[in-house]
């Protein structure tokens, strides 16, 4: 067990662990804007956008994001498109990642019942206030639990990068398999990472459930 | 216009909005229409439609492998579907168990599974139980996964059963294992078969994974061809992506599809089932 504190194997470990929060977060912060845009596409009354956001989520909801980051590292330096491995990795795991954020944002405007906008146009008040104060603070309460679900598989996405070349968790763990140490107790180590990393999304997103949370 | 119904964003447009909304269709099929054809115009520049890119796929060799590829990763995701619902099945039985004993480890079993990416558990079992057969790493690691999150979706689905089912079922006299196996368990898993189906759909496409443990699946075979075939515009990576892309899209959308039948027709049977009660 104590492998990890010998020859140099803690900044190797240390640096694959902060790789993949950096991963995690940039892809995260891309997926919600790109599921923002596509989800707005989606709720849209302009028919075309409507269609681009299906096909968008149709498309990459049902391809294996192993495919997807194959295409992303070995089709795009074919177009002359030359990023580094960790660009191309944020570039597959928050499109990936954002076809879901779509459909659960695009789910969450629909539990809204429809009386509510009603009623708030019915107060006299605009677009705007309605999307503002209206629909989307009663769609965040039902976003919120599908939402962690997707979030706490973004980390555990992510490992799929470290077979493209990016210096994450699992490189981490192919190093130590290729150095000879035993692969259960570098699997100890790598789990343990990931644990904390599922553990701290899945308590962020329970305060901010309770937060929002309302008697009802 | 009655098409154009009012929803939760939106009132029913009036004559000034339905324009706006045409203009806004016109400028968005534009804006659409220029970023295909600037996609196409990229891979054209880059010789991708060229005739030597595509013509790997005439051979019935190639067509052969991807073909052998396809039913390698359907091969994996049938065993995995198969264990992986048998495992959840268990694993819900356990944590749904009167005896602390066995509920408190299957707990921790079934959290320990979902929190774990599927990567790491295959690589670990293809480099330290299986070196030799990549099959059943992969299989193994699907099912270990997926089985976790199945137990979860079959324990919701006992959970929401009525409560009367299984106490009916302890009145006529049954034991636990009869009333588990014969009451609650074929309703629950009716019941959320369209929940289990979609996450069978992950568990197919995560057989990709296999790809990066060589497991000669369909992505792994599509590497390989386009690696070893050498035209004068290059290797036909993208050619292959846009090939075996669909063919995963159309495996996955058919499994979805089934789902959404199978819940189309679980409602229409619940439907009959009450109202001939009534």
């Amino acid at each position: 067990m104590g492998i990890l504190f010998e020859d140099g194997n803690f900044s190797l470990f240390y640096h694959g662990f902060l790789q993949t929060i950096e991963l995690s977060a940039i892809s995260a912060l891309f997926a919600l804007l790109l599921g923002g845009v596509l989800a707005a596409f989606r709720v849209s009354p302009v028919p075309v956008l409507r269609a681009f956001g299906t096909g968008w989520v149709m498309v990459f909801r049902n391809t294996p994001l192993t495919l997807l980051f194959f295409g992303v590292v070995f089709a795009l330096p074919r177009l002359d498109v030359h990023l580094s491995s960790f660009t191309f990795a944020v570039m597959a795991l928050s499109a990936y990642t954002g076809a879901f954020v779509c459909e659960v944002l695009r789910s969450g405007i629909n539990t809204v019942p429809l009386g509510q906008a009603e009623a708030a146009r019915s107060l006299g008040m605009g677009f705007g206030q309605t999307l503002g104060t209206i629909v989307l603070p009663q769609a965040a309460r039902s976003v919120l639990p599908p939402m962690s679900s997707i979030f706490i598989a973004l980390p555990r996405n992510s490992a799929v990068a470290g077979a493209f070349n990016v210096p994450e968790l699992f490189s981490t763990q192919k190093a130590f398999d290729e150095k000879g140490y035993p692969i259960f107790v570098t699997f100890f180590w790598i789990a343990l990472a990931y644990l904390l990393v599922s553990f701290t999304v899945s308590a962020v997103f329970r305060v901010l459930e309770k937060q929002l949370a309302v008697a009802r | 216009m009655s098409t154009q119904n009012a929803t939760v964003l939106y009132d029913a447009p009036g004559p000034r909005a339905r324009i706006r909304y045409a203009v806004a269709g016109v400028l968005g099929t534009l804006g659409i229409a220029a970023l295909g054809w600037y996609a196409y115009s990229r891979l054209a520049d880059a010789g991708q439609f060229s005739g030597d890119m595509w013509s790997v796929f005439e051979y019935t060799a190639v067509q052969q492998r991807i073909l052998d590829g396809a039913l390698a990763t359907l091969k994996a995701f049938g065993l995995a579907a198969v264990f992986s619902v048998v495992f959840g099945t268990l694993l819900a039985a356990g944590r749904l168990s009167d005896h602390r004993w066995l509920r408190v480890p299957t707990t921790g079993v079934v959290e320990f599974f979902r929190a774990m990416p599927l990567l790491i558990m295959i690589f670990a079992l293809y480099r330290a139980v299986f070196p030799a057969e990549p099959m059943w790493a992969l299989v193994i690691g699907l099912t270990l996964y997926n089985g976790a999150v199945q137990a979860e979706i079959i324990r919701t689905g006992i959970q929401t059963l009525p409560r009367g089912q299984g106490e009916a079922a302890y009145a006529l006299g049954m034991r636990k294992t009869q009333v588990m196996l014969s009451v609650l368990v074929p309703q629950a898993i009716r019941s959320m078969l369209p929940t289990i189906i979609g996450q069978l759909v992950v568990t197919l496409k995560d057989t990709s994974l296999g790809y990066i443990i060589t497991y000669p699946e369909l992505l792994y075979a599509g590497k390989l061809i386009a690696s070893n075939t050498s035209t004068p515009d290059g290797y036909p990576y993208i050619p292959m992506v846009l090939v075996i892309a669909p063919i995963y899209i159309g495996l996955c959308l058919a499994l979805t599809a089934l789902a959404k039948w199978l819940e189309a027709r679980g409602r229409r049977g619940a439907n009959r089932r009450t109202s001939a009660a009534a």
